[in-house]
Parts: structure tokens; C-alpha cells; sequence
């Protein structure tokens, strides 16, 4: 099936089989910060986005994403940085591999509701799931970047 | 001190939070063939016959073998020093399947359709035999589940595979039964720990190809680089020089990849074809066929007089090694030897142990590794001892507690160097509330609120074996290369080894590049486990360095003609006294490519005959309902003794991790089985490791002590923080519900239907 999808800005025309996952897809074209942890939707951590809402990339056939934005932490680059360096300054980022998926759905949750609650925050973030912080670490890391979006970006 | 101490950022930490391909899959190649296996489907079953031909015919399949095209080489794949106390008891493919999951048959093929294709295609023909499934049952068993003769064990560590026995053994000091008779109260149990697992989340991987030199390079997600080295030529049946195993990232190991699960797949297939291959575990088969935690019973006995002096501990621990031996005769020691000697000056003590084969999935290491059983066993025990005496809990612990300074006879006769577990409990106590807190309080709306505690202990290293090096550079800008065999896996070790390093050289963290661990470079290191990492090549770093200042020095004394003792430097520069001439760092740097007969380079190897315990408290406050026998979470508290803190941050979040993995294993992670022999939580849907909604408020402080042997005092941290939430939990659930759960994970289920009864 030919599929028409802009990843990340770009444009891309390509045939593809039509099981193929857009996880598959989105991995074949670069886009490795999306992971699969499970095969099963549970750990959030092939988190995109589609039309800027996130999905699991791992349950979305790529021609479901036929004529659609999708977007991955390569191409949020500059949220990623800028909100990725509270994390680490937590050392909550630990392994890593959970990050993409969680940062992917943390920057969902700040466009949709900027000043969210703790319990805003665990409830919206409840998919990604990560082995190594035990989630506390990532909170002051989240609770850390709003305090600094609110002072006006200054640390 | 100006480095050791902070909360220095991760190196690797932008890398990572940006989604940079630093992972296994990541950066394989291309081309490499995919690689899966055939799994089993019986518990216990002999290959009669595997017809090939089919799957062989489907385009893009390069090759498919069977136990028949294997080596027939027993070895291990435990990550350990040699000669490894586990059995010999593996091969690549074996014609005697003895799990559900055990591999059939390796197929490699261009790409993953066509090798699910060929796996569907594979007729195999078996004789199911009889299995044994249940541990309490397996020495002995009339059913062998290694019944071969080339089986071998290359310790002294009483294993016998006509009795089912991955090892056995018992030590003791005093006369136990003669003092638990003597004693006023005595407590005793029976505690099951199921088979919890790991779940990194990034599940096994590995890919291989052939270098220039015809040798197999081996890239996988491993803390082991050495061992998978020295495995893969047993396996294979090659030399050592003909492999070299590399490790980039690693998405989280805690154990799990402390044996070599999926290396010799695709390891094999390179070797045999020539070509590129890779294998990625799916969460199923990482779920099925890996190495979780070994299942065990451990019965305690513990005797008090009534004035609540602990006279006598007796553990017994039944240890569940599944189908193959790994880690088996070395996990089941700590459940015995961390647990007893939690409590100082016993009259006696006994621990004895078997460890049995079965024919379920085998086990591994597990952060904790024996330790988190035994010390959740015994501190349950001691909580209802104190319920028994009328105790406050607290207070039986202060009155019996390890001090520093006290000869630990359980723990190798080791001197407790550093000690400030009754500091650690004190803070615990305060932090909880305990005062007010303890037991419970109803709210009257069915639901009760209620506090427990515990406490643990580990090692740091494993004392006399395991080897840390460190290698140390000085490059032309006066910027320092360090590079390690031991594994970052997530942990931070690459930042905090660096840290150590910018101590010694009084020199900033930015100026210690880190590269590690890759069996051609990398200076020996037994690999990340053990809580080895910070402590046994913490200190071969701190050699390396002190040494490595020396030889700056002596470039130095060369390049402003001056002597040793008029010599002063800083770090950055160097000075003559005598004359006040100066040469700075980057000046000695490139003065050593320069004419230069002084190395300014040192490796330093470090192995400690000692193992100095972290010790922690913890302690849960809970709202338990009645009705449905829900347990939530609502603080989590634990105060630590690693030592010095050589990273804030990442010690705390290590806590913090291995504290909510210890919950998931106390309450929600469940291993079930069919009775068949196969595993029913095979998915993250079926077996629940907690969300952020499912840990409550988790709380960590540390008060260290100073550790004499230690690298700027500093024990381990890493594995002692699975420790305590098992026992505390249960206690708080005793204390809400008045029963005591003797079996992992207290469901709700399992609460709501005790207190129905």
C-alpha cells in the first residue's frame, strides 16, 4: 500500500505492507528514540505523535498514519533538550531507554494543561512505565521544569 | 571534597533524554541477519526429530541448526568468575528440552518475516517425558531433570544431578537446637518468594559480526563483558582471542543481564556464517525463557528470652534453580549469611540450604541475589517475634541490631567496619511517624491505616573474587581518558567513576572522558553486579590515579629540571619551589608525545579481601481496605548507609528504583504456571510491575558511615534497596489486618480473602 506521511517535517511517499507497525516504520526511518519495551501497549515507551496527539506506535498500523503528522523526539529536538535536562538533573533518566516515550507524553501533558497538579501529572504519565527511578525522580524532575516555565525559562 | 559528593549530571545523560542511538538495536547493522529460536513447548521432552527442509526452502532463510550442528561442550551462562560455582550444566542447543521455552532450533534468515515463517515451519517431533514441577518435591524426584553424563560442577559446592541438586550445604556456630530450646519465645515461618523478574525495559539483545582479523565481535547488552567473552568460547568451542565482546548502552539490567541470555544465538550464527546477525528478546520470551529471581521457601527459626534478647536464628532456604544452575549455588549463601547477620551477638545460628533443579524456567541474578528472600524471611519473623513479646518492633531491632565494630560470624567472620544502622532506623522511625503511627488507626469508613518496617543489609563485592581496573591517561590538553571494564547499565557508574577519577587529579568531571567496556581496551573488570562497582573499581581508580599524579610529576621534574622534593603541583600546574618555573597540565601532556620515556598512562587493579555491608531501614505507612484488601502506598521511607555518597542524585534514584521494584515484588508481580509448566505472565499485561500510581510517596535520606576500605569511604548502594519493602509492607498489613501473608506478592486478592475468613 502506498502511504503518505510527514515524519518529523518531512515528507515521505513510500508502499508498504500493510501490517507493518509505524513503530517499524518510524525506527526504519531513523527515528530511533521510539522503542518498543513490550508488545502488548503497556510501557508507552514507543510514545509519538499523531497530529500532535500521542499514540503508541506500536499498535498503530503505519497506513493508519496515511496522510498524517507524525512526530518523534528527533523532531522536538529543542523540548527535548530543554526539558530533558531537568530529568538529568534529577539523575532520573537512569537507563534511558523509558525517556523518549515518557518526554514524548510529559511534553503532551504540558501543551495540553501547562500547570498540571502531582496528581495530574502521575495520572496523564501513568502509561510510561520505567524500571529504574521509581518515578520520584522523574516528578521533581517534571515539578522542577514547571517551576521554571512559570519563573519565565529562567533557572 | 570537590567532586566526590555531588550531584554531578550523568555524562550520557543528554544522550539519552534526546533519544540519541545509543542502544543495541540501535546501531546494528543494517544488514544483519535476524536471528530467533524455536522454543519448546514441554516442560520435559527429548527431540526426536527436527525436519528442516520446509523451513529451509523459504526465501531469505540463511541457515537452521539443531542440537545436532552445536557444539557439545557443556558450559554456563553465568556471569562469573572462573571456575564458575555454577554447573556446567548448558548447551547452545540441546536435544533434551527441559522448560517450557527451552530453544529447539536456531533460524537465521534476512529478515524477520521470513524466519517467523521458517519457525512456523519447523516440524519437530518430541517425546514428552514426566515433569518436575514442583521445587518442594524435586531432590530426589524420580524424574531427573539433568540425567546426562557429561553434566558437570566445577566447585565444591554439593551439587548432584542424580538427586536434582544444583548445590547444598549448610555452617553454623554454637548449638542452635539447644539454645531455641533454651530460649523463652520462639518464632518460626515458612516464607515463598516467587520467581520475580527483572523487566528491564530493554529487553536481551545482542549482534555480532567478524572483525578484519576473522574474530567475532560480539555487541550486546550485557554488565559482562569479560564473562560473555570467556562464555561465548566455551559455547562455541573457540579460543578467548577470537572473540571480543562490547557493550554500548544498556536499557537497565538489575541483574538480568548478568547472564548470558542472549548472546550465543546470534554469536553462533556469525560464527558459522560469516555474516552479521542480531537477536532482540521479545518481552515474551524475556518474560519465559531468561533469568528472574530464584523462587525460594525460607523457614526461620529466631529465639528470644522474654526481656526480647535474640538468642538464636536458624534459616533453611529451599532454592528453585529451575531447568539450569545459574547463580544457583551462589544466591541461595546470601539468603543465609545477609540475613542473620542483620542481628549481632547471637548464641547461635544454622543455615542450611538446598537448591534444586526443576523443569521450569531457570534462574539468574536478581538484584538482591539471595539477600531480598532471606532478609524478607528473617525480618518478618523478627516483626512477629516483637508482636509475640509485646515488643515494639523498633526496640527489639536497637536491642539486637549489628553494631559497628563487631565480628560478624554468619557474614565470613568479616569485622563490621562501618556501621550506622541504628542511625539509619532512628531516622526511619522519625520520618514514618512511628510514635504516633504504630500499628494502626482505623478511619472508619472500612479502611485502615497502618505502618510497618524492616531492615536489610548486602555486600559490596564479592570479597576476594571479584577484580576491578581502572586504565587513566593524560592526553595533550591535559584532559584525562579513564577507561573501565565495568558496565554503566544505567546506574551512573561511568559519571561516578569519574567523579573519583577528577578527585584524585583535582580536576574537573568535564575533563575525564569515560570509555568502557570493550574486552580488547578495557583493563580486566568481573563486570557491574554484586554492589562491586563503586566499591572494588572505585578503588582500583583511586590507585590508578594516585599513581598516574606521580608519573605527571616525574614529566614534570623532567621538563623544568628540578628534583622530586622542590617539586609542587596542583592539578594543573606544576612548580619548582627552588626556582618558582612553572609547566602547566597541558604542557606536560604534550611534552609526553614529545621525546618522552615516562608512560603517562597507569592501569591499576584492585580486589578486596573484605566485603563491607550498606545497611538500610525502611518503612511503609499504608491504607489497607477491608473490603476489597487494596493496599495503598501512601509513604515510603528509608534511610540508607552506603558510605560516603559519591552521588547524591544518582544514589537517591537508585533507592528510589530499587524501593518500587521491591514493592511490585511485595505486592503485585506474580509468577503463575499452568500445570503443565508454562508460564501464564508472560506480558506486561500479565505481570504487573507498578505505574507511578502504584508507589505512593517514596522517601530517601542517608546517614553514613565511613568505610576504612572503600574509595573515600564509600560501601555499595545498587542492590541493598530491594531489601526492605517486602518485609515492611507485610508487617504493615499484619498491623491493619492483624494476618500474617508468608508468601509473595500479598495480593489484594490474597488480603481480602484472609480477612474473609
Amino acid at each position: 500500500m502506498q502511504i503518505r506521511i510527514t515524519l518529523n517535517g518531512r515528507k515521505i511517499t513510500e508502499d508498504v505492507s500493510p501490517d507493518l507497525l509505524l513503530l517499524d516504520w518510524v525506527r526504519a526511518h531513523g527515528c530511533y528514540s521510539v522503542k518498543r519495551g513490550c508488545e502488548t501497549s503497556n510501557c508507552g515507551l514507543c510514545t509519538v505523535f499523531m497530529e500532535d496527539k500521542p499514540v503508541l506506535s506500536c499498535s498503530v498500523l503505519a497506513v493508519r498514519a496515511d496522510g498524517k503528522r507524525i512526530e518523534t523526539l528527533e523532531g522536538l529536538r529543542k523540548e527535548a533538550e530543554e526539558f530533558g535536562a531537568f530529568i538529568a538533573g534529577q539523575g532520573a533518566e537512569q537507563c534511558g531507554f523509558c525517556n523518549p516515550g515518557m518526554i514524548m507524553n510529559a511534553i503532551a501533558l504540558f501543551r495540553e494543561n501547562p500547570e498540571p497538579s502531582e496528581e495530574e501529572i502521575k495520572e496523564y504519565l501513568a502509561g510510561n512505565l520505567c524500571r529504574c527511578s521509581g518515578y520520584e525522580g522523574q516528578l521533581r524532575g517534571i515539578q522542577a521544569f514547571l517551576a521554571y516555565k512559570k519563573g519565565g525559562g529562567i533557572q | 571534597m570537590k567532586t566526590v559528593g555531588k550531584p554531578v549530571i550523568k555524562k550520557d545523560a543528554m544522550a539519552l533524554v534526546t533519544g540519541q542511538p545509543v542502544y543495541t538495536d540501535d546501531i546494528a547493522p543494517k544488514d544483519c541477519l535476524i536471528v530467533k529460536v524455536l522454543r519448546s513447548p514441554h516442560a520435559n521432552a527429548l527431540v526426536k526429530q527436527v525436519v528442516k527442509e520446509g523451513a529451509m526452502r523459504i526465501p531469505g532463510i540463511e541457515a537452521v541448526y539443531t542440537w545436532e550442528d552445536v557444539p557439545g561442550k557443556r558450559f554456563t551462562m553465568a556471569g562469573q568468575t572462573y571456575p564458575e560455582p555454577s554447573p556446567y550444566d548448558r548447551l547452545i542447543l540441546d536435544r533434551h528440552m527441559r522448560f517450557v521455552g527451552d530453544p529447539v532450533a536456531i533460524v537465521a534468515g534476512a529478515d524477520a518475516l521470513c524466519v517467523d515463517q521458517a519457525l512456523a515451519a519447523l516440524k519437530v517431533e518430541y517425546e514428552v517425558l514426566p515433569a518436575v514441577l514442583d521445587f518442594r518435591k524435586a531432590k530426589d524426584h524420580e524424574v531427573l531433570v539433568h540425567p546426562e553424563e557429561d553434566w558437570r560442577s566445577l566447585c565444591p559446592v554439593g551439587a548432584d544431578n542424580r538427586r536434582n541438586l544444583c548445590a547444598s550445604g549448610s555452617m553454623e556456630k554454637g548449638d542452635v537446637d539447644k539454645v531455641l530450646a533454651d530460649c523463652d519465645v520462639v518464632v518460626s515461618g515458612s516464607y515463598h518468594v516467587q520467581a520475580a523478574q527483572q523487566t528491564m525495559m530493554e529487553t536481551f539483545r545482542t549482534f555480532c559480526y567478524i572483525d578484519t582479523y576473522g574474530r567475532l565481535n560480539v555487541v550486546s547488552s550485557t554488565q559482562i563483558v569479560f564473562h560473555v567473552r570467556r562464555i561465548l568460547s566455551h559455547a562455541l568451542d573457540i579460543p578467548k582471542s577470537m572473540i571480543r565482546a562490547v557493550k554500548p548502552r544498556i536499557g537497565g539490567g538489575f541483574g538480568a543481564k548478568q547472564t548470558v541470555v542472549s548472546e550465543v544465538y546470534p554469536a553462533f550464527v556469525t560464527w558459522m556464517t560469516k555474516k552479521p546477525a542480531k537477536m532482540v528478546f521479545s518481552r515474551e520470551e524475556t518474560q519465559t525463557a531468561s533469568s528472574p529471581r530464584h523462587e525460594m521457601e525460607v523457614s526461620v527459626k529466631i529465639g528470644a528470652d522474654k526481656t526480647g534478647n535474640i538468642r538464636a536464628i536458624d534459616v533453611h532456604t529451599l532454592s528453585n534453580t529451575g531447568a539450569y544452575g545459574e547463580h544457583g549455588p551462589t544466591t541461595v549463601g546470601l539468603s543465609g549469611t545477609k540475613s542473620i547477620s542483620l542481628y549481632g551477638e547471637l548464641d547461635a545460628h544454622r543455615f542450611t540450604y538446598d537448591v534444586v533443579y526443576t523443569n521450569k524456567m531457570s534462574a539468574g541474578a536478581y538484584r538482591g541475589y539471595g539477600a531480598t528472600q532471606g532478609i524478607y524471611a528473617v525480618e518478618c519473623a523478627v516483626n512477629e517475634l516483637a508482636a509475640k513479646l509485646s515488643v515494639d518492633p523498633v526496640k527489639l531491632r536497637l536491642d539486637n541490631m549489628v553494631r559497628e565494630g563487631q565480628v560478624m560470624p554468619a557474614y565470613y567472620g568479616e569485622t563490621n567496619t562501618s556501621c550506622a544502622l541504628d542511625r539509619c532506623l532512628l531516622k526511619v522511625k522519625d520520618m514514618i511517624g512511628w510514635e504516633e503511627k504504630y500499628p494502626c488507626r482505623e478511619l472508619g469508613n472500612g479502611k485502615v491505616r497502618s505502618v510497618g518496617l524492616a531492615m536489610g543489609m548486602q555486600s559490596s563485592g564479592i570479597s576476594g573474587v571479584d577484580v576491578g581496573s581502572a586504565t587513566i591517561k593524560l592526553n595533550e590538553d591535559g584532559i584525562y581518558t579513564l577507561l573501565i571494564g565495568a558496565a554503566d547499565m544505567g546506574t551512573g557508574c561511568d559519571t561516578i567513576l569519574a567523579q573519583m577519577a577528577a578527585e584524585c587529579l583535582d580536576c574537573p568531571v568535564d575533563e575525564v572522558i569515560v570509555s568502557g567496556a570493550d574486552t580488547d581496551t578495557s583493563p580486566y573488570d568481573s563486570g557491574s553486579y554484586a554492589s562491586s562497582t563503586t566499591y572494588v573499581t572505585g578503588k582500583a581508580v583511586e590507585k590508578a590515579c594516585e599513581k598516574l599524579t606521580r608519573q605527571i610529576k616525574e614529566r614534570a621534574c623532567q621538563i623544568l629540571s628540578c628534583s622530586d622534593e622542590t617539586l609542587f603541583f596542583d592539578g594543573h600546574q606544576a612548580k619548582d619551589l627552588d626556582t618558582g618555573k612553572t609547566v602547566g597540565l597541558k604542557e606536560i601532556g604534550t611534552a609526553s608525545m614529545c621525546g618522552n620515556n615516562v608512560a603517562l598512562q597507569v592501569t591499576e587493579t584492585h580486589s578486596s579481601p573484605v566485603s563491607p555491608p550498606p545497611f538500610m531501614a525502611g518503612a511503609v505507612e499504608i491504607e489497607l481496605d477491608k473490603e476489597t484488601g487494596h493496599v495503598e502506598i501512601i509513604d515510603y521511607v528509608a534511610v540508607i548507609d552506603c558510605g560516603t555518597v559519591v552521588n547524591p542524585n544518582l544514589a537517591r534514584v537508585q533507592a528510589e528504583g530499587g524501593i518500587a521494584q521491591g514493592i511490585g515484588m511485595a505486592l503485585y508481580e506474580k509468577v503463575q504456571y499452568t500445570e503443565d509448566g508454562k508460564l501464564l505472565n508472560n506480558s506486561l499485561m500479565q505481570y504487573k510491575i507498578p505505574t507511578r500510581l502504584d508507589v505512593g510517596k517514596i522517601r530517601v535520606e542517608f546517614e553514613s558511615s565511613y568505610e576504612p576500605s572503600g574509595p573515600f569511604g564509600a560501601k555499595s548502594i545498587g542492590e541493598i534497596v530491594i531489601n526492605t519493602p517486602a518485609p515492611a509492607l507485610t508487617h504493615a498489613i499484619y498491623n491493619a489486618t492483624g494476618i500474617w501473608f508468608k508468601e509473595l506478592p500479598v495480593t489484594s486478592e490474597k488480603i481480602a480473602m484472609g480477612l474473609l475468613k
